[in-house]
């Protein structure tokens, strides 16, 4: 049986100065909406933050940026957020950016104990600086390594007590790789139910990657409002 | 000189041009902005299946009201439905159809393309970076990838270039520009002009692009816009 935990705060307790910290998320949605409100109460500081985005100026990783908890950044798209522009060009944040598709692999590969593997993506490219190149049946790939974190922060819609997880449509996004590539992963569920209950067949990420978990409730605010307005 | 089309019309125009360029049974991946509204445009005889590299194969229409749903959006993170048929994946499989050369086309935005294909459209140096996103795997895991863009910027400079000024997205990874003033191919002898926008000679053309272009013998005209 996995730690339950009765709030968000005792949830986060073993993130401190210096964690190295995965948040999983596609924009703002799939992201801990709890555990990151409970990190920005926690005033925890110098955290390294691997995630694909960076919330906005107001919801997600953009309330931490805010509160100035996050030295360093890894993710592949950070555009939607202004408080992150001035910070990097005042120097206070150091970002590395990561094509999405590598980002998820090192990421996997770290879960999977892979220290690193080849991909074409970024050669001839800014992101090839200072990495190592190697052509296979002529073709140039570009080594990357492995992500791990200290603690991974992940959102899934059900979870049993045993850790086992089910996400809901586009929301699955980096968190079962993270789930996996956290030495600690804990996991925000929408629901939290008995084991049995989840279908064995249809879980998304076996409960072996989590170590605990706690239920709650999200806003899951939309960036992009977009409808059709007639037939 | 060519009639003066607003942008919206521009952009309809190419993305018209564009969406010509899916067959039926293809695995598409859309870019974010104008490539997005290549969907629009798609004929609906057509079997197509839409990738989203946030984690969907299967991109639907945009929702009514009552079916908007926080958990589903696309790459460009718009709500979206899902197809019938869809498949929902998390990121590293969604990219690992990419790496793995899975998809049929990817079109993408540019901000420039040179004559060997090399493709810059995610940073202007000395402006904030926000990133490449998914474009960098993009380009190198689609069988097909056009770029879809202006013919000059808004000084009315080339764009398709002898060399990208520009830092690269992907190296030689361009294969087809649609442009509101042309079609052009990458090939091995070098930028392959294959069609021409009403209203445009091939000499304009030549004079607004800096790259070399070699006039196909079978030069086409790009269907109108209306």
């Amino acid at each position: 049986m996995k730690q339950i935990y009765s709030s968000f705060h005792e949830a986060v307790k073993d993130i401190k100065d210096h964690s190295t910290i995965m948040v999983g998320g596609f924009g703002l949605v799939g992201i801990p909406e709890n555990l990151i409100l409970a990190l920005v109460e926690s005033n925890v500081k110098h955290l390294t933050v691997i995630s694909n985005n960076c919330g906005v100026d107001d919801w997600g990783l953009g309330l931490l940026l805010k509160n100035k908890q996050i030295d360093k950044m890894i993710g592949s798209y950070v555009g939607e957020n202004k408080e992150f522009e001035r910070q990097v060009l005042a120097g206070e944040l150091e970002v590395e950016l990561t094509p999405q598709g590598t980002l998820a692999e090192r990421i996997r590969a770290g879960g999977a104990g892979i220290p690193a593997f080849y991909t074409p993506a970024g050669v001839g490219t800014p992101i090839a600086e200072g990495k190592e190149v190697r052509s296979f049946e002529g073709k140039e790939y570009l080594l990357q390594t492995g992500l791990t974190a200290d603690i991974s922060l992940i959102r899934a819609y059900k979870g049993d007590r045993h850790g086992n997880l089910i996400y809901n449509k586009t929301a699955r996004n980096f968190n079962p790789m993270m789930a996996a590539a956290g030495a600690l992963t804990i996991a925000e569920v929408e629901e939290l139910v008995e084991p049995g209950e989840l279908e064995a067949d249809a879980i998304h990420t076996p409960g072996i990657y989590v170590q605990g978990l706690i239920e709650g409730q999200q806003e899951k605010r939309i960036e992009r409002y977009t409808v059709r307005t007639h037939a | 000189m060519a009639v003066q089309m607003d942008k919206a019309a521009i952009r309809e125009m190419i993305a018209k041009r564009a969406a010509q360029e899916i067959e039926s049974g293809y695995y598409v991946n859309l870019g974010i902005g104008m490539p997005t509204m290549v969907a629009n445009y798609i004929q609906p005889e057509k079997e197509v299946v839409l990738q989203s590299e946030n984690g969907l194969l299967g991109i639907g229409r945009s929702p009514y009201e009552n079916e908007v749903d926080a958990d589903l959006i696309n790459a460009g993170k718009e709500t979206v439905t899902a197809s019938v048929g869809a498949a929902y994946c998390d990121s590293a499989e969604s990219f690992a159809m990419i790496r793995g050369e899975h998809l049929d086309l990817a079109i993408l935005g540019g901000m420039e393309v040179a004559e060997s294909g090399d493709l810059a459209n995610w940073m202007i140096p000395g402006k904030m970076i926000k990133g490449m996103g998914g474009a960098m795997d993009i380009v190198h895991g689609s069988k097909k990838v056009v770029i879809i863009m202006d013919h000059v910027n808004k000084h009315g400079d080339p764009k398709i270039l002898k060399q990208c000024k520009l830092p690269l997205t992907g190296e030689g990874v361009v294969d087809r520009i649609i442009t509101d003033r042309a079609v052009m191919d990458v090939t091995n002898e070098g930028l392959k002009l294959v069609e021409i926008a009403e209203g445009w000679t091939v000499e304009e053309i030549k004079a607004s692009t800096e790259a070399e272009l070699i006039v196909s013998e079978e030069l086409l005209h790009m269907p109108a816009s209306k």
